[in-house]
């Protein structure tokens, strides 16, 4: 092994790396954003609808959640402006991307939150007279949230992690920083220890806030 | 006060309920008048409960009819048996006040929560004013301390008082209550029952589930016993509960409940 370990070119660049990560969390915190309204929207629609609306919501469902990210990403980013008439630069394309496969993942979530709801908090609400709207507000929504927040804390995770994959279409995040450190200094070793090291900080950074918020809850149950 | 000021609050005639195959609830006919307190027993599986929740529409009927002050409950009137919207039925419920027997607080809600939330999403009134009738009510169930107490910082006993509390407190016509005590530790029971007695020392009317005998016997004004989905027997708690009881299930249903009693 002739390989000495030189981080100093890293330092050089380490602005690059520094803006990929601030970039990462953006692209996670509005994908989980626009995906947390998603999966809410069709997840309470879906445990209060028909057969043929919960047939359509599985099927978007199945779809994401049986194809590769990268794929999807692919997908929209090439594939669909030359379908139809539309162009957006590859951030937005990656946000829209990471939002609907976002939005699969926690309608999954929520959904079986909703119906691990008590059966008698909801009779509860109903005996005290409120309608199925505001059941929904003040009774089941609040107890879903409880009921799913560890689970909701690992889909973050998860798809913080999931956000490396828009290097594959350039946009400037930590991965794809690191790639150009690596084209630009070929230090693969030293870039990626790093940008690993990076990568699990900020995750356990985020482990840590959302379990102090699930213990907040649940010294509130 | 209602068109029908001398026939009974509560009226139910008849009422019929089938899960699948299995009748429950077979022509069941009872009264409940203003200011009276009736109790349902009998053994399990008897329909009891099932009964209680249809007076309130947590569960449907197939036929018969429940009124209460001269209402049909769940079905629209002119027997089109026709389900009532749910905003219609929303409003019905909120003249009935229920306490369940596992208490069923919403447990994201500290104690005055639970009887607020009621008082501002269907009673209309200010954080203030719900503030001060849970206040009341917290203090009349002997929980005035605990208002800020959430339903897992208190005990079972506690928690069926917030319970009753949070029925009350929406100023129902009648009370149902769904065998409040069966899911007691044994020394937590009387703290609850206290609470109704009180309740219906103010005149409250109620009909309640229960395996309490003596607390039967001694708070009701009428006794229902029923027995596989139909009133069996029903009267004063002197004749029902007496020594002379000529109805054999229900002869046989209080002889094998003191042996397991006693």
């Amino acid at each position: 092994m002739g390989y000495a370990l030189n981080f100093n070119l890293i330092w050089r660049h380490f602005d690059k790396l520094w803006g990929g990560l601030l970039l990462s969390l953006e692209l996670a915190v509005i994908s989980i954003a626009i995906g947390i309204v998603i999966g809410l929207l069709l997840a309470v629609w879906y445990v209060s609808a028909g057969r043929m609306v919960r047939a359509g919501i599985a099927a978007y469902v199945e779809f994401i959640r049986n194809v590769p990210l990268i794929l999807l990403v692919y997908l929209v980013f090439y594939g669909l402006p030359t379908v139809v008439d539309i162009a957006y630069s590859a951030q937005t394309s990656f946000i829209a991307t990471l939002s609907l496969y976002s939005g699969a993942y926690l309608v999954e979530v929520f959904r079986s939150g909703l119906e691990a709801v008590p059966r008698g908090q909801i009779d509860a609400g109903k005996a005290i007279g409120l309608t199925p709207w505001q059941r929904l507000i003040h009774v089941r929504l609040p107890t879903m949230l409880r009921i799913t927040l560890p689970a909701l804390s690992n889909t973050f995770i998860s798809l913080f992690k999931d956000t490396s994959v828009a290097s594959v279409i350039s946009v400037p995040e930590l991965t794809y920083g690191a790639q150009w450190i690596n084209f630009n200094t070929f230090r693969i070793v030293e870039v990626y220890l790093v940008v690993t090291a990076m990568y699990l900080l900020t995750g356990y950074a985020l482990l840590f806030a959302l379990r102090l918020v699930e213990r907040r809850f649940r010294a509130a149950r | 006060m209602s068109a029908n000021a001398n026939a009974a609050l509560l009226d139910v005639r008849d009422v019929s309920k089938a899960f699948g195959t299995v009748e429950v609830l077979r022509a069941v006919s009872l009264e409940v008048n203003r200011g009276e307190v009736v109790s349902v027993i009998g053994p399990s599986g008897s329909g009891k409960t099932t009964l209680l929740r249809c007076v309130n529409f947590l569960e449907s009927y197939d036929s018969g009819s429940i009124r209460i002050d001269g209402k049909e409950v769940g079905y629209r009137e002119a027997g089109t048996r026709q389900r009532r919207s749910e905003r219609d039925l929303a409003a019905m419920r909120a003249e009935t006040g229920m306490v369940f027997q596992s208490f069923n607080l919403f447990p994201h809600l500290t104690a005055a929560g639970n009887i607020m939330l009621g008082l501002r999403k269907v009673r209309g009134k200010s954080d203030a004013e719900a503030s001060q009738i849970a206040e009341h009510w917290l203090g009349r169930v002997g929980l005035a301390h605990k208002a800020d107490s959430l339903p897992a910082e208190l005990s079972g006993g506690q928690q069926q008082r917030v319970g009753i509390a949070r029925a009350v407190a929406m100023e129902p016509k009648i009370l149902l209550l769904d065998e409040i005590t069966s899911a007691l530790d044994p020394e937590l029971v009387g703290e609850v029952l206290a609470v109704v007695r009180s309740l219906a020392e103010d005149g409250m009317t109620m009909l309640m589930v229960t395996h309490e005998m003596a607390f039967a016997r001694d708070a009701s004004s009428r006794i229902v016993f029923m027995a596989d989905g139909s009133v069996s027997a029903a009267g004063p708690p002197a004749e029902i509960l007496g020594t002379e009881i000529k109805n054999e299930r229900l002869r046989n249903f209080l002889a094998r409940f003191r042996a397991s009693h006693f």
